[in-house]
């Protein structure tokens, strides 16, 4: 995989209007740098079930910084798919702020939350997650359809499908366009999703055990994927698993054990 | 962009949805049919009722009437002139006919109409109804020589009926009565002209009148005077004066096909009360000269038609000393444009009420019209319960298809779909379900109504049951009439049901919480 050309062209936007611009203004490709990209700063999450008061998350701080590729690892039930999904706007947290590129994003009003998940955010799941009746290619398609008005779109038609395509052929998928997920493996599956996931060239990718539902061959294919993805395009990973061995291909390891953070 | 591009997938590839808007389609369908077939029922019915009722009937509330009918139609041209197109003068009087039929009297209790010859056919659709392509041109209340027109299912006696079959009748009866016994000969016989017969319990009783004041007058100027007083009256040449018969008197349909009781050329006896106090029986024997059918059962088994002046004559209508008649009615003819209520409400106004009453014929028929108009509206109602039902299942369809893809709305709004972008992919898609369901079905609809002859003969057919039985609802075919704006209105609302059926799912949807739909299980 190492003649993968770069999946996240260099971005070329300017630092207006969006919430939580600031972040957009392209950071120097390379290794990590010190300013913090994605944070989690005390974020409580608790569960009622059954009238009982679970808590998932007892004040958890993160810090990732900018093209950092970090793993989570923990036990079931130790909270770690609920803190992806807090840093991934999906739910929102009872206390403690989220925080990207240095600005508070879960309280930002739905729309912009909306529009920071399709722009800003990448996620994988260890299900794949793709929707049945769309082939590997409208698939990939789906976050530039979500971000376009019916105009725009037929536009920017020729553009998306080959950015989509070219994604998709990136991650080994080309002979797979026109395929729906029932006709793929689940190694192909997940990287369909990997193409979802950045298809917006965000700047930011969620994993959660994205390995999990896979052998160890293909697993290990998905890894280099991400982490190439770290390596030529800076992209800031969070990947989230069990898996000690899976956790040691990233540049740094932290364990989430009942409900708060601990150096693993 | 993606909720219609989701939504046009869906359309696409989940047709089990497609089954639920099936009933959506039927109850569309139907009511289109429904619909179709009712205002056609009507708006026949209408043009019969029409056919033989003028636009506006000045009628006076007894059966005396009101003298001068010239200065009233005057006093209406005065007052609506505008808007009136023509006017005639008619006398309607309750009456008994007797005709014979294989040897025996039959009595029943009718209406006379007397009509001016010159102005009725302008006024009403009445000539339209005729038997006689001449009568139709011009009703003159003569006897024709044959080629009356037939109708499917008539016998061809009523072709070559007229002046031949009277001809004919001549000679066999004149056979007849040479060697009948004389017993026989009474009974065959035509009564005499002066003689009226009675329906006296279960047999027919005789009886001498004396001539009317009225006749004696009227002989002097009236053209159509029957000549069957004159001693010499040979059927075989001359007639009585001619009456108008229609086909539900003159005609019955049996099992083995439709049998004329008269025909053209046939002589009746026509009895109507006189105008003193109290009233006394009038008769005379008149010549059946035609046939009409005007569709209404009431009116064609109920109405004779025969010259005015005759019937004003009989009833002793006519003033000795001015020679003025009273006449019964004027039935007014408007222009195409003009509102009838609007022309009945100004001669409302201007004649006193406890005399005259004024109607327009949509009056006259109110009562059916208005059932047959509440019949639609309940039709209506019940179908669109169907409809309301098959939203039910709409309904229900799509809280199982929103059940079902609660990961599928988790990852779009992982993906950055908003709420409302989830709402409007579950509501694009109850639209375009009912499109597809209202569109099909108005397809149908549409089709079953253009072959719903054929449709009814084949079931007529498989069951051997008439769905529409021609010799009760008086229909050869069964009429339609496709409204654009009903159409319109039912598919609109249908579509709008299905719409509304989707609402509370597509809710649901947009209310999801993405991290509940994507748990892992």
């Amino acid at each position: 995989m190492s003649d993968m050309r770069p999946l996240v062209e260099p971005r070329r936007r300017g630092g207006t209007g969006a919430a939580g611009a600031p972040h957009l203004v392209s950071a120097p490709v390379g290794k990590p740098d010190d300013s913090a990209h994605i944070a989690a700063v005390r974020l409580t999450k608790s569960y009622r079930k059954a009238g009982m008061e679970i808590p998932v998350l007892r004040g958890v701080d993160l810090e990732v910084r900018r093209g950092e590729f970090l793993s989570i690892i923990g036990q079931s039930g130790s909270g770690k798919s609920t803190l992806l999904h807090l840093l991934g706007l999906l739910d929102a947290p009872d206390s403690g702020e989220v925080q990207l590129g240095g600005q508070r994003i879960d309280n930002l009003p739905m729309h912009k939350r909306d529009w920071i998940r399709n722009q800003e955010l990448g996620m994988i799941f260890q299900f794949y997650h793709l929707l049945p009746e769309l082939t590997a290619l409208e698939n990939v398609l789906s976050p530039l359809l979500i971000s376009e008005g019916i105009f725009s779109y037929f536009r920017n038609r020729r553009r998306h499908v080959q950015r989509a395509t070219e994604l998709l052929e990136q991650v080994g998928l080309g002979h797979r366009l026109k395929h729906r997920p029932s006709e793929l493996s689940g190694g192909e599956m997940q990287r369909a999703a990997i193409a979802r996931a950045l298809a917006a060239q965000p700047q930011v990718l969620l994993a959660d055990e994205p390995t999990g539902n896979l052998d160890s061959e293909t697993g290990r294919e998905i890894l280099r994927i991400l982490r190439t993805l770290n390596d030529q395009q800076n992209v800031t990973i969070i990947m989230v698993t069990h898996d000690r061995a899976i956790a040691a291909e990233a540049d740094r390891t932290v364990r989430l054990a009942r409900g708060s953070m601990e150096v693993a | 962009m993606y909720t219609l591009f989701l939504c046009w997938r869906y359309l696409r590839t989940r047709w089990i949805a497609l089954a639920s808007v099936v009933s959506v389609m039927l109850g569309v369908a139907t009511m289109i049919v429904v619909n179709g077939v009712m205002e056609g029922f009507t708006r026949e019915m209408q043009g019969r009722i029409h056919g033989i009722l003028s636009d506006v009937v000045f009628e006076a509330n007894n059966l005396e009437g009101f003298p001068d009918a010239a200065g009233h139609m005057r006093r209406i041209e005065e007052l609506a002139g505008p808007y009136i197109a023509g006017m005639t003068p008619t006398v309607a009087l309750p009456g008994q006919l007797a005709f014979e039929v294989d040897g025996q009297w039959q009595t029943r209790h009718v209406s006379f109409i007397g009509v001016d010859t010159t102005t009725y056919g302008e006024v009403s659709d009445f000539n339209r109804y005729l038997r006689h392509p001449q009568s139709r041109k011009h009703l003159d209340f003569t006897l024709h020589e044959g080629g009356y027109d037939l109708v499917e299912g008539e016998p061809d006696t009523l072709k070559n009926s007229g002046w031949p079959h009277r001809r004919q009748k001549a000679v066999t009866g004149a056979a007849k009565s040479a060697v009948a016994l004389p017993t026989a000969v009474a009974k065959a016989e035509q009564p005499p002209p002066d003689e009226v017969v009675i329906r006296d319990g279960y047999r027919y009783r005789r009886v001498r009148q004396a001539p009317q004041p009225g006749e004696v007058v009227a002989a002097l100027r009236n053209p159509f005077e029957p000549l069957n007083n004159a001693p010499q009256f040979d059927p075989s040449k001359d007639t009585g004066t001619g009456v108008v018969l229609g086909l539900g008197l003159a005609r019955v349909a049996s099992a083995d096909g439709k049998k004329f009781l008269v025909l053209p050329g046939d002589d009746v006896k026509v009895t109507v009360p006189t105008a003193t106090v109290p009233p006394k029986p009038s008769s005379d024997t008149f010549t059946v000269v035609d046939l009409y059918e005007s569709g209404m059962s009431e009116y064609d088994a109920n109405f004779i038609f025969m010259p005015l002046a005759k019937l004003q004559e009989m009833r002793g209508m006519i003033d000795r000393q001015s020679g003025i008649a009273n006449v019964t009615a004027i039935q007014i003819k408007l222009h195409n444009d003009a509102d009838g209520e609007h022309v009945r409400n100004l001669l409302r106004e201007a004649f006193p009420g406890g005399y005259y009453s004024v109607h327009t014929w949509r009056d006259k028929q109110g009562p059916l019209l208005a059932a047959v108009g509440m019949q639609t509206v309940i039709l209506n109602i019940l179908l669109g319960m169907i409809i309301l039902v098959a939203g039910f299942g709409i309904f229900a369809s799509f809280c199982m298809i929103v059940a079902e893809k609660r990961r599928d709305i988790g990852i779009l709004k992982s993906l950055g779909a908003s709420s409302a972008g989830v709402m409007s992919i579950f509501l694009s898609y109850g639209l375009s379900l009912g499109i597809v369901g209202a569109g099909a079905g108005m397809l149908i609809g549409l089709v079953f109504i253009a072959n719903i002859q054929w449709i009814a003969d084949l079931i007529a057919r498989l069951t051997g049951q008439e769905v529409f039985d021609p010799t009760i609802y008086y229909f050869q075919e069964i009429p339609t009439v496709v409204e654009p704006l009903t159409v319109l209105v039912i598919v609109t609302v249908a579509i709008a049901i299905a719409v509304q059926a989707s609402v509370i799912p597509a809710l649901m949807a947009s209310f999801l919480k993405p991290v509940e739909a994507l748990r892992n299980e």
